[in-house]
Order: structure tokens, then sequence, then C-alpha cells
């Protein structure tokens, strides 16, 4: 979910080249030529492609593939995040998609609106309560259809610089009034040095927390949607980083950019509200501070609960037009709730699986994180209080208009709301030009 | 260079001008060159415009990363910078040819639309040609990424140009008159002598392919024949929940331009013949 330029024009293209069609959310996604099956007594091994970026999935599939003579899986890696949903969306449109993709939770919707994915309710029956029902609700869009297989989520929490914290003599903060306190307080005894920061150029983070505070943007109601991105959780989310910002208490470098690294490396910045999937990136990143970092539950709205919301994570979907639909399927069940496969996603990919018993598996902590134990069992506490909502069918543009309306709020001081406002109106005005009938 | 003997006297401004252009280019490489020795705990942590230690071992885990991946793109950049380039310097040359020195019915026609061509950016195209590949079944090939830059209009307005001021039409004449066909003349005739400009089409081309990222990046899906591009990209945007491998990347881009200031060095010297055989004429 890296800010790219790319995929804005990659999508704007897209929309100028393509005509979507204007389908509610409601309509299941495979058409009769796809559900038709061609593999009967097939010619050979069954070949499938499947486009993915997590890392090492060649190895995880190789296990497949040498158990499995008869249906063989190539891997593809391509680029990550939102390129690879509008590419995939082309190949569709074009006729020619892989097998199998990677799909984010985010981009999900826009694929089924594209009719590009396959709904795999007959094929996910059995493997259905693998997965908690938050994580399932993400693939099903809340519908009676089954669009994908979840692959790994991304429950937020609070990653902390525990020695820092001792140092400046910080207590975690357990709600958001304390840790705003806190960025205070770590402003004064050091001015160098900031509590958080506030990305104006990642959606993914802001989302996760929206959905924290109990946000939801989305909702299919019959054959319409329903859209409130500036609703009440959303702008008091925004409306509180917007006063931390003004008033200095913490910065406004986007994340994933040169001077955060260097921050998080040099030890200036003392938290991240992350994903699961943060270790990764601090170990790369700032490979000085292993032992140093520590996790905690996400500061919470209200002293006592235990919300936390998504940042990140996606599902192995099969493309509509895949004349190897039930191999396909089969592979992707397979692959995200076999425990030797998700073993060796968690192993070789470093996912943290959506797949419930391999969560409760995870035991070794990470290694950047030796000095915390429980990782896992923390990770575990915060999926069961992390709670979505339904992506529409057109998050990219919601999330471009993220990215446009943040970085003019900082740059020209105005109200982090009023960027709030102007993501709801582009993804309405873009939902009802593509012909999407919406509830008011 | 030469005009030791005419003394000009040389503005301090222009010179200021032309320093500024050059760091200004040079900056960047130079930024990549050093960031690139820089190990992945140096990278974000000591001074930006110092070298760092862990050069070589970058260079080896980029080759052996994914069983060195890095190869193939380096060897399919090749092949289409390469094979791209060379095919579109020949259609450039003979069309280019014919419109400035044959008259027939449409060359104005012809030449207005390449001229339009020009105006068109290659990106817009990207995804219509995609979908014309999908249609006939050759997307994700080789082909998908060669033949969209084999036709390039620049190339072949340049070689008009070239072609109109290098080759004397006394010349056809002559050939003619000696009983040459045409097909003698254009390549015993008229191609030698445009070899410096085919060489200017061939670079031009050539960097344009090697830097090419869109194309290839809708084109093919299959990450086996991916260029360079692409496969850095892949590095870059590895998913939100990993990180971008930055010190592989580097060093990747390091080694991808290595082959084009080689290539510069050693096509050189047909710009000077160029230059020298303009200046006498």
């Amino acid at each position: 979910m890296r800010a790219t330029r790319l995929g804005a024009a990659l999508a704007a293209a897209l929309a100028a080249t393509l005509t979507l069609s204007g389908c509610g959310g409601g309509e299941p996604a495979g058409t009769p030529e796809a559900a038709r099956t061609q593999s009967q007594a097939p010619q050979g091994p069954v070949k499938l492609t499947y486009w993915t970026w997590a890392p090492n999935m060649d190895k995880v599939v190789e296990v497949w593939n040498k158990a499995h003579p008869d249906i063989q899986v190539t891997v593809s890696k391509q680029a990550g995040g939102d390129d690879a949903a509008a590419k995939f969306l082309t190949a569709a449109k074009a006729g020619n998609p892989p097998d199998l993709v990677q799909a984010e939770y985010q981009h999900l919707p826009s694929f089924v609106a594209a009719e590009a994915v396959a709904d795999l309710k007959a094929e996910t029956e059995t493997v259905k309560g693998e997965f908690g029902e938050g994580v399932w609700g993400l693939v099903t869009l809340g519908t009676d259809g089954v669009y994908a297989v979840p692959q790994d989520s991304g429950p937020m929490m609070l990653f902390y610089r525990q020695d820092l914290f001792d140092e400046y003599g910080i207590e975690v903060p357990k709600t958001w009034d304390e840790y705003a306190e806190a960025a205070r307080a770590v402003r004064k005894k050091d001015p160098k040095v900031y509590l958080g920061t506030f990305s104006s150029k990642d959606p993914g983070a802001f989302t996760g927390l929206a959905q924290q505070a109990g946000a939801q943007w989305w909702s299919i109601s019959g054959e319409a949607w329903k859209v409130d991105i500036a609703d009440a959780p959303t702008v008091k989310v925004a409306d509180y980083w917007d006063g931390l910002v003004k008033e200095g208490a913490i910065d406004d470098t986007p994340y994933f950019t040169p001077e955060w690294n260097k921050a998080l490396a040099d030890g200036k910045l003392l938290t991240w509200p992350s994903a699961i999937w943060a270790p990764g990136t601090l170990e790369s990143n700032a490979p000085k501070a292993e032992g140093k970092w520590a996790i905690a539950p996400m500061p919470q709205w209200n002293a006592g609960e235990n919300h936390t919301g998504f940042w990140g994570g996606s599902s192995v979907a099969v493309a509509a037009k895949s004349p190897n639909r039930a191999a396909a399927a089969r592979f992707a069940t397979w692959l995200n709730t076999d425990p030797e496969a998700v073993g060796a996603l968690v192993k070789e990919a470093a996912i943290y699986p959506a797949a419930t018993k391999a969560q409760t598996a995870l035991t070794e902590a990470p290694g950047y994180f030796a000095n915390q134990p429980d990782f896992w069992q923390q990770a575990a506490q915060a999926s069961a209080g992390a709670r979505g909502f339904t992506f529409g069918p057109n998050v990219g543009v919601t999330y471009n208009a993220f990215r446009d309306g943040f970085d003019k709020a900082l740059q020209d001081g105005s109200p982090f709301s009023g960027a709030v406002r102007a993501m709801h109106e582009a993804t309405v005005a873009d939902m009802r030009k593509s012909g999407f009938s919406l509830a008011s | 260079m030469t005009a030791v003997t005419t003394r000009r006297s040389t503005g301090l401004l222009p010179t200021a001008v032309l320093l500024a252009g050059a760091i200004y280019c040079l900056f960047p490489v130079s930024w990549v060159l050093i960031a690139a020795t820089k190990s992945p705990g140096e990278l974000f942590t000591t001074p930006t415009m110092a070298f760092g230690t862990g050069f070589l071992s970058n260079v080896s885990d980029l080759l052996a990363y994914r069983d060195g991946v890095f190869w193939l793109w380096l060897v399919n950049t090749f092949v289409y910078a390469g094979g791209g380039s060379l095919l579109a310097t020949v259609v450039a040359a003979v069309s280019g040819y014919a419109l400035a020195k044959y008259r027939f019915p449409g060359r104005a026609l012809i030449f207005n639309l390449l001229i339009g061509g020009i105006l068109v950016p290659a990106v817009v195209l990207a995804i219509p040609q995609y979908l014309l590949f999908s249609k006939v079944g050759m997307a994700d090939t080789y082909w998908a990424v060669l033949l969209p830059q084999i036709l390039s209009p620049y190339s072949i307005y340049l070689a008009r140009v070239y072609a109109t001021a290098a080759i004397p039409d006394s010349l056809l004449e002559a050939g003619r008159i000696d009983g040459a066909g045409e097909w003698t003349l254009m390549s015993r005739v008229a191609l030698p002598l445009m070899v410096p400009g085919m060489v200017t089409i061939f670079l031009f081309q050539f960097v344009a392919i090697w830097n090419n990222f869109l194309l290839p990046f809708i084109m093919l899906g299959d990450d086996g024949k991916f260029p360079l591009t692409v496969g850095l990209y892949t590095l870059l945007a590895a998913g939100a929940n990993q990180p971008a491998l930055y010190n592989l990347i580097l060093t990747g881009a390091l080694l991808s331009i290595i082959p084009l200031i080689a290539l510069f060095l050693t096509m050189q010297r047909y710009w000077r013949t160029d230059l020298s055989s303009g200046a006498v004429k």
C-alpha cells in the first residue's frame, strides 16, 4: 500500500479504456461459461498460473506440485499493491487473466464488480469453519457468494520502542487520550523526538484506525451500496490526528519514506501503530534496533475496550475466466488451510495466516522480537478484537482521494475532516459514474 | 575542442549553466552509486554521501535473489532493447529513406500521420495495445513487448530528415545511370551514408526500450519474461507487509545502467564522424 502515482495512472487509464459493467454488489461473478467445467478427462496435467507477490511463494507451491502431479501450479511473482489490482483487472478484461491471483481484501470487491473472479461457494464449503467470522466476511462481502480464500490478515497493534519509553519515563498508552499526552510529554523531554507520525500516503493505515473506531465505509443493502465514509467514527479519528499534527505533538512524515526509515533507525520515532507484519519492515529498515521494540494492544477510544482494525491482508481468488476452476479452487483451499502449506507460508512467506488454527499454532516470536516471547499470544488477542468492514468496489478511488486530500490538508492546514468528506464525495461520484446503484 | 586558434571569449554564464546542468544530471547517479555500497543497516543511518561497506554483499545478495532471477531479467532486457532497437532502426532507415527520396502518392499523408504519431505518447497506447495483443493471443510473449516498439514515428522522422540531408539526389541519379537497381541503390549507396543517423536512432531506441516500464508491466504476466525495470519494481512494491529490498533495488539500478554507459562510450565515435562529416560539407 505504498503511495504510487502509477496506481492512479493505471486506474485512470483503465477507467478510460474499459467500461466496467455497472452491476450492483449483490450479483455473483460466476458467469455461465466460467461455471462450465472444461476439465473433464484432462489431457496431461492441468497447468495453473498464480500471480502473487508474497516472497518465496514458489517454494510453498513446490510442495503442492510434488504431491499433485496432475495439477501443476506456476508462480509468477508480481509487483504488489494497488498496481497489481489494476493489472489483474486489465488482464481479466482482456480475457487472459492468471488462474489464481493474490487479492488484497480492499481490492476484492472491485474484482467482484468487474466479474473477474469466480464464486467459490461450493468449493469452499468444507473450509469455511477454518476462518474467523471477521476475515470470512471480507471474502463474502456480506453476500451469499465466496469470492476468495483468505490467506493472511493484518490486525493492528501498537509497536513501540521499549528502551526509549523507559528512558523518557513514558507509560505504554492504553487509550488514545493517553497516547496524545505521551506525545506531548515526549516533545517536552526531547524536541528532536516524536512519539509517532501521521502518514498522508498510507490510506490502508488510516482505514485500520477508522475500523478500530467503528467506521462502516461501505455496506450492501439489498442490491444497492450504502456509502458513508465521513461517518462519525472516521471524523473522530481524523479530528484526533488533526489536532496532534497541528499542535506539533506528532510528526507528519509519511511511512516507508527514507526520512521515516531514518527516524526509525535513529530512534527519533518511538511508536508505530501498525499491523502484525510490521516486524519484517522494522527488521529491514532498522536492523540495529533489534530487541528494542515491543508490542502492545492498540490504544483504545474508551478505556477497557479491545478493538482494533486491519491494515493489509490478502486472499487468493480464482479468475472467473479460468478454464480450470475446480483445480484452482482446490489449490487455493489447500494453500490456505492445509497445515503443511500454511506452515510453509508462515516460514517462507512470513505471513500472519488467516486460518484460526494456524494462528494459535504460532509459538516462536519473530527473531526481531525475541525479547517478546508472548508476541503471538498478543497478536491472537488483537486478532480476536479486530473489526473490519465491507470494502467497496472502488477502493482505489477512495485511497487516491485520501492521499490527495490529506496531502493538501497537511500543506495548507485545512482540517482533516474536510479531507475525509472529500474522500466520501469522490467515492460516491465515481460509483455513480460507474453505474452502481446507491442507497442513500 | 580543436578551436584553440580561434580563441573565442568563453562566457562565464554559459559555463555556469552547463556546470549546473551537469551536476543536476550526475548527482542522482552518484547518489545511486554511493547508496548501492551501503548495507541495509547503513542505508538510512549513515550520511547520504558517505560510502558504505556492503557493496559486494549487496551484489552477491542481488545475484542470489530468487536463484539469480536478476540475470534472467538482464538477458530479457537485452533481448527487448537490442532486438527492438535493431529492428526499429532498420524499419526507420528504410522508411525514412523512402519518404525522403521517392515521390509517390500518399507520401505526404503517411508523413503527416507519422508526425501525428510523435505527438501521441507511447504510454497512452500501452493499454489499447495490450487489449489488441490479447485478442490475437500474443499477450505475455516476447513479441508483445518487441512489436510495439519496432515502429517508432520519431525515429522514422529522424531518418527522413537525415536521409534528405546526407544523400545527394545527384548520387542516386548517377547510380541509376550506371544501371543500379533500386535495391542496390538503397543497400549500397543510401544506407552506408545514413550510418551515423542510424546509430543515433539505434541509441535512442535502445535507451527508450531499456527504460520502458509501462508496456512490459502491462503486457507481461510471467515474471520470467520481465525486463529489469519491471523486475526491480517487484522488489520495490513487495506488498505492504513486506519490506522493500532497498539495498537490492539500488544495486540493481546501478548494475542496470552500466550496459547503457558502456554502449554510449562505444558508440560515441560514430557520433564524432557524424559531426565531422557535417563540418566539411
